[in-house]
């Protein structure tokens, strides 16, 4: 009888019904088909089986698609949420204390971490990233190598002749520089770099207008976005023709994104113009406006991309000896034994420091002391956590007594306390997010980047959720043990006391919190004593009212010296001079020089200062010895002024009067200058020769106002009198002193993030204590209470209650003390001009810790002691 | 009366079950409405109501034991709850209220 049963219906409702009904209404079905079958006969009742089946496919009768079953424990999860909800709401002044903590620990490390994340991100979205390199040279001076990203016109070209086939692409490139870009009236300065035919491609520019193939350095020009938007307004740009300094006449064959913010040329990429305007037009070894184009002249930038199944190792091995072989002897740098390779784009940004021919790093430092940083703050934090979870476990003996009376396993409860900290570690994390949000704007201001939060990024939240569920586990793997270990007996008979031995961790984790701080507030120090001691430094000459006005156009250069008269002839104007490059920053230097005691093996290398007569004058340096410059004296036209440094280098004893040659020209020394600051602010005194240069030298004007006049009043006198002489070139000027302020930008930036951290890290520490002192303060409320009874003072109680967490602190104290000298001394180890470590800075550091703590414990302490005793006394 | 109205069907499987007493499980009680009533009652419809009924406390069942029919599957009997007799008490009053408010010549004219 059953073979009649139809296999396929029976089938299918055991599969839909739900398993509780499954038996009886199957054997329903069953009975009613037995019975069928003998009355109706086999056909029928398989139909009315099928039909059966069909009419009981419904709602109420069909498994539920979740499950049938509580397989979870969602119920008692649900209570922990609740009880841990209800014990947050309960204790206002520990949740806040927990969660701000957190919540800022969480907000330091997340800014710190979305710095990291931008300065790893930098140049990764170049199509060509793993190929694309600089290549750079090593040079032996005097037994050591110095590594430099400058090379000569020459090279490019050489590698494009004979090593094609190592190299995809292969730009020479000027260093960016700003440029006048006139269309008819509208004329702008921008930064922007000459680079020749292949550049388009090696940056791979994403065209808005125009084709990137079409740039062939000579009378194309390609414009950023932003440069197009400035000249053109919303027009079209391609097919204009633009002049740029006044000078060649170029076609806009293209516009192209703008370079992102982690772009290793962003913001100095504002035009792509033709290499030729500064190397073509004149003779193969020098350009129409006199630059020297031989291998000795280091003054451009040779980027390439390499071939297919190239490695960086073998075009580096190729191109080593390329220069050192086709350098001719005499011209500078031929005897420094160059050495050239290729330099990954992945390590331009982090990696960009070289000693001695060995990449040391960068600013990949930073990036570790900022990540260590971060995570030290985020620790402090978690440290918090365990400490006042730790401190209240006693309030919470007797819930974990009952909890483990009716059956909770140990595992359970720590379950129940991961639950808890996994609230508070959440709401942390949320409250983190938003501050960090809110925070983000004046931390780009600080780091000039502009970094956003990526909301809609998967990586980014899982991160976020990986880091929710570690900071979790870490912050609270220790409470959860310690107060699951409870004895329910113990517990539940109000015997149970946590002895000395409990609280010694947390007295551990205290003095851990504060030598993290001591010793950040003692880095915070150094750093800004650093800076200080730079700045103090003697510049040797005088930045008020000093102005820069560029060189830009050739009339400028011609009418130099009627504008120059005329100014001086104003009384706003103390003094006009010329020269190659800014006071602030004397940069070029050269080779070839010799001198009467000169130690033949000595490669000299010397900054050279070329400027016009009365340079000095305008700057306002000290003659140390001999005399200034003088017009009036034709023979100064071969005269040369060294500074203090360049003396001590070439070890001259009567320097006033000695012959220099220079490149086979024979200089008169005339006078010794005092040191100015010339260089790099932590960089020790470059060497350096002032000469009179010749006209087309000349790329600056200095302007120094008359002291006591109003600098506004005195720069439209300037302005107007420039825009008289020269009608084609717009009137720019810079002031010296924001040069200056340059220097110590980079390091005041990393100081002002320092400090801000230190202090986070400090308030966060204080939170604990803050907790840790109420908490000590409740606990000892009725010893409190009989020792006023007995007549103990109101000092003394506070003593009593500060004592120990004087004695954690300057314990503290004494271990961040070799921390924080051994750290610093190493960070000062990288300055060539640097203070040095002076013991105040301890002294500052711990009694400003002490006085941070006494404030935060005293506030507790001297409230306990303050309370009526018969009120803590008379409580239950 | 309580919340709860009971639609004519749960009335009457609640009744069925009354009657069966200790034999009400599926087959039974469908059997017992169609020979009382003579309405066809598939099981679809009756386990429905069966179902929706012990939810709301009307009802309670237990398994029975196995016997050999039925491919050795026990029955379900289901019993009627103190709840489920309240309020098939109180439907009964209310109908018995109903009937005997009607006036005795409403059934003559008819």
């Amino acid at each position: 009888m059953k073979n009649f049963l139809p296999k396929l219906p029976l089938r299918f409702f055991r599969w839909y019904c739900h398993p509780d009904y499954l038996e009886d209404l199957e054997g329903d079905l069953l009975e009613r088909f037995e019975v069928n079958t003998i009355e109706n006969g086999a056909w029928s009742a398989r139909w009315k089986f099928i039909k059966d089946v069909i009419r009981l496919f419904k709602p109420e009768i069909i498994r539920p698609i979740d499950g049938y079953k509580n397989l979870n424990n969602y119920g008692m999860i649900k209570n922990y949420v609740k009880i841990g909800w209800r014990n947050l709401l309960k204790h206002k002044v520990y949740s806040a204390l927990n969660i701000g903590g957190l919540a800022i620990g969480i907000t330091v490390a997340l800014l710190i971490s979305l710095w990291v994340v931008d300065e790893f991100s930098f140049d990764k979205h170049y199509k060509n990233y793993d190929k694309m390199a600089a290549v750079l040279q090593h040079n032996t001076m005097n037994g050591e190598k110095g590594t430099w990203s400058s090379q000569s016109y020459q090279l490019g070209r050489e590698l494009k002749a004979n090593y094609s086939n190592y190299f995809d692409h292969i730009v020479t490139s000027s260093f960016p520089s700003e440029a006048i870009l006139a269309l008819n009236e509208t004329k702008i300065h921008i930064t922007g770099c000459y680079m020749d035919e292949q550049a388009p491609e090696f940056l791979s520019l994403n065209m808005l207008e125009g084709d990137r193939t079409s740039f062939d350095n000579a009378t194309s020009v390609l414009l950023s976005s932003t440069t197009a938007k400035m000249l053109f307004g919303d027009n079209i740009a391609l097919d204009k023709i633009l002049k740029i300094d006044n000078g060649r006449e170029l076609k806009v064959i293209g516009v192209y994104e703008d370079r992102p913010s982690t772009d290793s040329f962003h913001g100095e990429l504002g035009f792509i113009a033709p290499l030729d305007i500064l190397s073509g037009g004149g003779t193969d070894m020098y350009s129409a406006g006199g630059t020297y184009l031989g291998w000795g002249n280091n003054w451009l930038q040779v980027l390439v991309t390499l071939a297919d199944n190239i490695s960086f190792d073998q075009a580096s091995e190729a191109i080593k000896d390329v220069k050192a072989n086709s350098i001719i002897e005499g011209d500078f740098g031929a005897n420094f034994k160059p050495e050239l390779f290729a330099f990954p784009i992945s390590q331009w940004r982090l990696y960009s420091h070289f000693e001695n021919g060995v990449n040391i790093g960068g600013r990949i430092a930073y990036v570790w002391q900022f990540g260590t940083i971060g995570i030290f703050v985020l620790l402090l934090a978690c440290i918090n956590f365990m400490n006042l979870s730790t401190a209240r476990a006693q309030k919470r003996a007797k819930e974990v007594g009952i909890r483990k009376a009716i059956g909770s396993k140990r595992a359970q409860l720590a379950g129940q306390f991961f639950t808890e900290s996994f609230i508070v570690v959440s709401i942390a994390f949320i409250t983190g997010l938003l501050l960090t949000n809110l925070s983000l704007s004046w931390f780009n201001s600080i780091t000039e980047k502009s970094i956003d939060i990526q909301w809609s990024s998967m990586p980014f939240w899982i991160a976020i959720t990986a880091a929710i569920i570690f900071i979790t586990l870490v912050s609270s793997s220790y409470p959860a043990l310690f107060l699951s270990g409870f004895k329910p007996i113990k517990a539940l008979k109000g015997t149970f006391k946590l002895g000395k031995s409990a609280s010694f961790p947390r007295q551990v984790l205290v003095v851990a919190q504060f030598t993290v701080s001591i010793t950040l507030i003692i880095g915070t120090t150094v750093i800004y004593q650093q800076i200080q001691y730079a700045k103090d430094r003697p510049i040797g000459y005088s930045l008020d009212g000093l102005i820069n006005i560029p060189i830009k156009t050739s009339e400028v250069r011609k009418n130099f010296e009627r504008f120059r008269n005329e100014l001086k002839a104003n009384n706003l104007i103390a003094e006009v001079s010329s020269s190659e490059t800014s006071v602030t920053n004397i940069w070029p230097s050269d080779g070839g020089y010799e001198w009467e005691g000169k130690d033949p093996n000595m490669e000299p290398h010397i900054y050279r200062g070329a400027v016009s007569h009365d340079f000095g004058k305008t700057v306002g340096w000290k003659i140390i010895a001999g005399r200034d410059f003088d017009e009036a004296v034709i023979s100064d036209s071969s005269a040369m002024i060294l500074n203090q440094a360049a003396v001590d280098y070439m070890g001259l004893e009567n320097p006033v009067g000695q012959i220099v040659t220079f490149y086979g020209d024979d200089y008169k020394v005339i006078g010794v200058a005092e040191d100015m600051l010339s260089q790099a602010a932590y960089s020790s005194t470059n060497q350096t020769a002032f000469i009179i240069a010749p006209e087309q030298r000349l790329k600056l004007i200095h302007v120094r106002l008359a002291p006591q006049v109003s600098v506004g009043q005195a720069l439209e006198q300037v302005e107007s009198i420039f825009i008289k002489h020269n009608t084609e070139t717009p009137f720019e000027y810079v002031f010296a002193d924001d040069e200056f302020a340059e220097k110590y930008e980079f390091e005041e930036q990393v100081a002002n993030l320092v400090g801000v951290f230190t202090g986070l890290a400090i308030f966060i520490s204080c939170l604990g204590l803050f907790g840790l002192a109420s908490f000590m303060a409740e606990q000892r409320a009725k010893e409190i209470g009989i020792r006023k009874v007995i007549g103990a003072s109101v000092y003394s109680l506070w003593k009593l209650l500060s004592k120990d967490f004087i004695v954690l602190v300057v314990l503290a104290a004494i271990i961040s003390m070799p921390l924080g000298y051994y750290f610093m001394n190493d960070w000062l180890n990288d300055y060539e001009y640097r203070t040095e470590i002076s013991w105040w800075i301890f002294a500052l550091a711990i009694t400003g810790a002490l006085v941070v703590t006494l404030t935060t414990v005293s506030y507790q302490s001297v409230k306990a002691a303050l309370v009526n005793p018969v009120k803590s006394l008379k409580a239950e | 009366m309580g919340k709860y109205h009971l639609g004519e069907f749960e009335e009457l499987v609640l009744l069925t079950v009354a009657i069966l007493k200790d034999e009400a499980y599926g087959i039974a009680i469908i059997d017992e409405m169609e020979s009382r009533l003579k309405r066809s009652v598939s099981i679809g419809a009756l386990q429905t109501v069966l179902r929706r009924l012990e939810k709301k406390g009307f009802l309670s069942s237990e398994f029975g034991e196995a016997t050999k029919v039925r491919g050795g599957k026990r029955k379900r009997y289901f019993s009627l709850t103190a709840y489920g007799k309240k309020v098939l008490t109180e439907t009964k009053e209310q109908r018995m209220g109903l009937w005997s408010a009607i006036p005795e010549f409403a059934f003559s004219k008819i």
